[in-house]
């Protein structure tokens, strides 16, 4: 008895395995059906505003392209389209704030942003004129970030190397749980401590290396931490190679685990610098004001991009307002080049290397 | 001549923390301790500053600290009190949360898993960038752009929706409102909360995914099963970063709020204050009772940052303990 | 190996921070200013100030043109508010501190101490106008009495029409609106000042204490002059109380204010003449004033505030004292208080500014 193949070669039949799909252009025709509806229905029910609009159409492409999955695909399908239009709407969600206000800082900054607002400083420059700008703020940030830096990375990185290579017992848990915590402090709290603690207390003056304290503080568990998870990625094939060889264990750290975990570690610093470089609170707590140009941070009163931005707002005037906006975009272009430096870094260490270290 | 065998003993003892470590090695592990014991020092001093500096005001109250809701430090007699700070502080650092993190996690899920790796990187890049924008530029582009295109939401909310108490307006004004700090708030630790998610999620092993996606899972359902709980302790660490940050903003929420010093559950009606809002209100004119008063609040908001880390860091850690990773 | 790369890092590092050094310059060529700056004597030396921040522009303009002047010298002044300028005087931080309000006398033994042998003393250098900003639309000109201003702020009055302000304003078409008023978020000497007018003229209306603070509920608080002032040009409406500095750089409408003797408008001139009737309540040479907030000539703008330069008949350490004395005679003189007007603040005048002067003169 020969069984007829020829149906099952010809035409298969078709899969038990994959239901019915979707077409493609469902996704294109809800959104024009949704726009429509909404601009349509805006007659009756009033709402004619550009977001009331877009919400009402949303709530109908819902409607229209998930009933119709639904309907199509079943339940499972349509809840991942579901899921997958309400990820995408949280982003643009997300997206349409923080645009506008990176634009806005772009829009009214760009207008003021010139060399020479660069390269000057606001000596002599009345409230109410054009011109001056904020050189004396730019080295004040750059100096007191570096101090900053210059605290709390090596503090930082040595917890760490403490926390993973070493720690074991109570010393251990005690440090690591400190240094979680510490993360939360607030920036005002900080402002508040050196303020009360070193300026009140001790009458250490108000300068640049005061801030540079109040900075290094929120800068420490970010840096610590940051390095804890670099360390903890090293394999530890490495360290064991390293000892079977005979090396002590302190040059096994330095000479082996420490370079290895050199790019984590940098990108981690230089986020925590990006991130302290906008606070302006300890700042103003911290510092005295000036507007001409001191490169001593250990004395003196020194400006800095933040504290330049607050002063300009508080005068009121027209022109003192465009030079703050100025201030803030010149803050996220350091910052930027701060996260492309990190980048570039990270990229240059881990290509040389070739290991996969990110 | 040393032997192999004496290169392995010396290693070993090398390597030991018994009484055979060497002088280097026990420099460097007093170092490095000493460096870890001078955080806890900090975090100690921190707390000790802020409580001798504030004792003054304390004493010197005729109000009761945690249940007057009036701030009046320099008045003869001097009255003060947190409640209506705490209310204020809890309130919007909680709206704040309740807007951030679905919307985060939502950003960070897309950024690692959705989007491709090019898109994803230049997403991730403008987002972070948000971090650095000072809070003060925060504070006035929410005035400047996001108040006047809120008083219609939260005015239809009113109309619409005004039978739930806390959505209700009695006063007629939407401008400089508790939301919309709530708003404004979210929307400054959305960067955090979304870069730290993002952080894990890419570490979600790629085996794990790519089997439930070979088994027939939906792309979602792949997201749920596996690569959320695989970032569950992660996510939750983003939150209290989040909510830490939101706790103690400072010049952005001084800026929005009126700054009235009562409770008031309607959070669409002008009003409301936070701790760092106050301390940035009223620090330039306090005087002899004022500035310890003021330090007073802020060990309190010290404290309130301090027990959301502690918890958090117990969930994290029985979760980590539960799971078996790490 | 990874030793050469971190040394170039910090070659690449160093070198920025010295280029950017030699880039920018810490004097910007001088542009030519308006005022004659006649009679400098000249001190070089840097001194710091701080405090009030309602004279903020005012000493601002001061310093630019003593230093354009006298270029070895600098002036630094922060503004971070009175209570916090006299905690830096106290504390030796600075030489001399600006005060919306005399020293009381809770902080007078200190700051005494601070200029041991000497004493601390006011004196009043640059005056302010309160002015009552509104924005309604079509409504070019408003006059209100103290009863009614209290009456607003205190959410008594509540409507543009209500026939309190119409009847002090026959033919104005005053809009069916809701009065939206703003006031001080933050603690200021603006809203001390602001108060103890009320309290003055108007304690019927006005059952608060005066203070830095704003004691009554309703309306809406924001953060500084500035703050109020963009809210009061961003919202229809609206009325609130800011320096005349920031009503003029803003183009707002101010009201009127009739005491009782006639309607007077809120220019540098009127205040100015409330000013100089005010009564020196400070012995020998400290001049603290008790200001008239309920003055009734027709030519005084009634809601004022003054500005002290609170600083050391001598003690000061001596670097400090000779160019703290020289500044403070040239703001004292007759061409730094004619800059005042330009940028809406009042000068000091009369019998009070000969006091001034006399006072400065004998700083050791």
């Amino acid at each position: 008895m020969s069984v007829d193949i020829a149906p099952l070669v010809m035409s298969p039949p078709p899969s038990v395995l994959q239901g019915r799909r979707q077409p493609r252009w469902a996704l294109g025709a809800s959104v024009v059906i949704a726009v429509v509806i909404a601009l349509a229905s805006s007659v009756f029910t009033g709402i004619d505003g550009v977001a009331g609009t877009a919400v009402v159409a949303a709530i109908a492409f819902v409607v229209i392209y998930i009933g119709w999955s639904l309907r199509l695909e079943g339940r499972r399908h349509a809840t991942d389209r579901f899921a997958t239009t309400l990820i995408t709407t949280a982003l643009v969600c997300a997206l349409v704030p923080l645009v506008s206000v990176l634009w806005t800082v772009l829009e009214r900054g760009l207008a003021v942003l010139n060399l020479a607002f660069l390269t000057n400083s606001m000596r002599n420059v009345s409230a109410r004129s054009t011109g001056g700008g904020l050189f004396h703020a730019l080295i004040g940030t750059i100096e007191q970030v570096a101090l900053a830096s210059l605290v709390a990375v090596p503090i930082g990185v040595l917890t760490a190397i403490y926390l993973v290579e070493y720690g074991r017992g109570r010393a251990a848990t005690a440090i690591s749980f400190f240094v979680d915590v510490m993360v939360g402090v607030p920036s005002i709290v900080a402002g508040l401590f050196i303020f009360t603690g070193l300026v009140l207390t001790l009458g250490l003056p108000r300068s640049g290396l005061a801030a540079s304290f109040a900075l290094a503080i929120l800068m420490l568990p970010v840096v610590s931490r940051t390095t804890e998870e670099m360390l903890r990625v090293v394999p530890n094939d490495l360290r064991e190679a390293s000892y079977a060889l005979g090396i002590p264990k302190w040059r096994t750290i330095t000479k082996v685990v420490l370079p290895s975990a050199l790019a984590g570690i940098i990108t981690g610093a230089m986020l925590a610098v990006a991130r302290v470089t906008g606070e302006t609170a300890p700042l103003l707590l911290t510092t005295f004001l000036t507007q001409s140009v001191n490169t001593n941070p250990v004395e003196g009163p020194q400006a800095s991009i933040p504290t330049f931005v607050w002063d300009q707002i508080t005068s009121g005037t027209a022109a003192s307002l465009a030079r703050a906006w100025g201030g803030a975009l010149v803050l996220i272009l350091f910052v930027t080049v701060l996260y492309a430096t990190a980048r570039l870094v990270s990229w240059w260490f881990t290509g040389r290397r070739g290991m996969g270290v990110h | 001549m040393t032997t192999h065998g004496d290169l392995v003993a010396r290693g070993s003892r090398a390597a030991s923390t018994s009484s055979g470590e060497s002088l280097g090695d026990r420099v460097f592990r007093g170092l490095t301790l000493s460096a870890g014991l001078f955080m806890v020092t900090i975090m100690g001093a921190i707390a000790v500053f802020l409580v001798w500096r504030a004792v003054p005001a304390l004493n010197n109250n005729s109000g009761s600290f945690f249940t007057t809701t009036s701030w009046l430090p320099d008045q003869t007699p001097p009255i003060f009190g947190i409640a209506a700070l705490l209310f204020g502080t809890l309130m919007t650092a909680g709206l704040a949360l309740l807007l951030a993190v679905p919307v985060g996690v939502a950003v960070a899920l897309y950024v690692s898993h959705y989007a491709t790796p090019r898109i994803g990187k230049s997403l991730g890049f403008v987002v972070d960038l948000l971090a650095a924008v000072p809070s003060i530029i925060f504070g006035l582009w929410g005035l400047a752009v996001l108040m006047p295109n809120t008083g219609g939401l939260f005015k239809w909310l009113n109309d619409y929706l005004g039978f739930i108490p806390i959505l209700q307006n009695t006063t007629g004004i939407y401008t400089k409102s508790m939301l919309l700090a709530g708003v404004v708030l979210a929307i400054m630790i959305l960067p955090t909360v979304s870069s730290v998610s993002r952080e894990v999620l890419v570490q979600t092993p790629r085996m794990d995914v790519e089997a439930a996606l070979a088994v027939g899972a939906t792309k979602w359902e792949t997201m749920r099963m596996v690569v959320l709980p695989f970032g569950r302790p992660g996510i939750i660490s983003a939150a209290i970063l989040g909510l830490g940050r939101a706790l103690g903003e400072t010049i952005a929420v001084a800026i929005i709020l009126s700054a009235l010093f009562e409770i008031n559950w309607r959070i669409t009606e002008p009003g409301g204050n936070t701790f760092a809002a106050n301390i940035a209100l009223k620090w330039n004119e306090a005087g002899t009772n004022g500035i310890p008063a003021l330090v007073a609040s802020g060990l309190v908001l010290f404290l309130i940052t301090l027990a959301v880390n502690m918890v958090a860091r117990l969930i994290v850690q029985r979760r980590r303990t539960k799971e078996g990773t790490r | 190996m990874h030793f050469t790369h971190t040394a170039r890092f910090a070659a690449l590092g160093v070198a920025t921070v010295l280029t950017l050094s030699a880039c920018g310059s810490s004097n910007n060529a001088s542009s030519p200013s308006g005022s004659s700056t006649a009679n400098i004597s000249c001190v070089s030396g840097s001194i710091k100030a701080s405090g009030s921040t309602a004279q903020k522009n005012a000493i601002g303009e001061w310093i630019n043109a003593y230093q354009k002047a006298c270029t070895g010298a600098t002036i630094d002044y922060q503004a971070n508010g009175s209570g916090a300028g006299i905690t830096d005087f106290t504390n030796k931080q600075t030489s001399f501190a600006g005060s919306d309000s005399a020293l009381k006398a809770e902080n007078r033994p200190a700051a005494d101490a601070r200029c041991a042998p000497g004493t601390a003393i006011d004196i009043p250098m640059v005056g302010g106008a309160i002015t009552m900003a509104y924005n309604v639309q079509g409504l070019s000109s408003l006059t209100l009495t103290p009863k009614v201003i209290a009456q607003i702020f205190n959410n008594k009055i509540t409507k543009w029409n209500d026939k309190a302000i119409a009847d002090l304003n026959a033919g104005a078409t005053l809009p069916d609106q809701t009065i939206a008023s703003f006031h001080r978020s933050d603690s200021s000497g603006t809203t001390d000042n602001f108060s103890k007018y009320l309290k003055a003229t108007a304690a019927a209306d006005w059952p608060y204490e005066t203070g830095k603070d704003w004691p009554a509920s309703g309306g809406q608080g924001s953060k500084g002059n500035d703050g109020v002032t963009a809210s009061l040009t961003s919202t229809p409406n609206s009325i609130g109380y800011i320096e005349l500095s920031f009503a003029q750089d803003a183009k707002l409408s101010t009201a009127k204010v009739d005491n009782g003797g006639g309607a007077v408008e809120a220019t540098s001139q009127n205040a100015a003449n409330t000013i100089a009737a005010a009564t020196i309540t400070g012995t020998a040479s400290d001049l603290a004033l008790k200001l008239d907030y309920t003055i009734t000539k027709p030519d005084a703008y009634p809601i004022v505030l003054v500005t002290y330069e609170i600083t050391c008949t001598k003690g000061l350490p001596a670097d400090q004292a000779a160019l703290t004395k020289s500044f403070l005679t040239y703001t004292a003189g007759e061409s730094a208080q004619a800059i005042l007007i330009d940028l809406g603040y009042v000068p000091v005048t009369g019998l009070v500014s000969t006091k001034v002067k006399e006072a400065v003169a004998n700083l050791a």
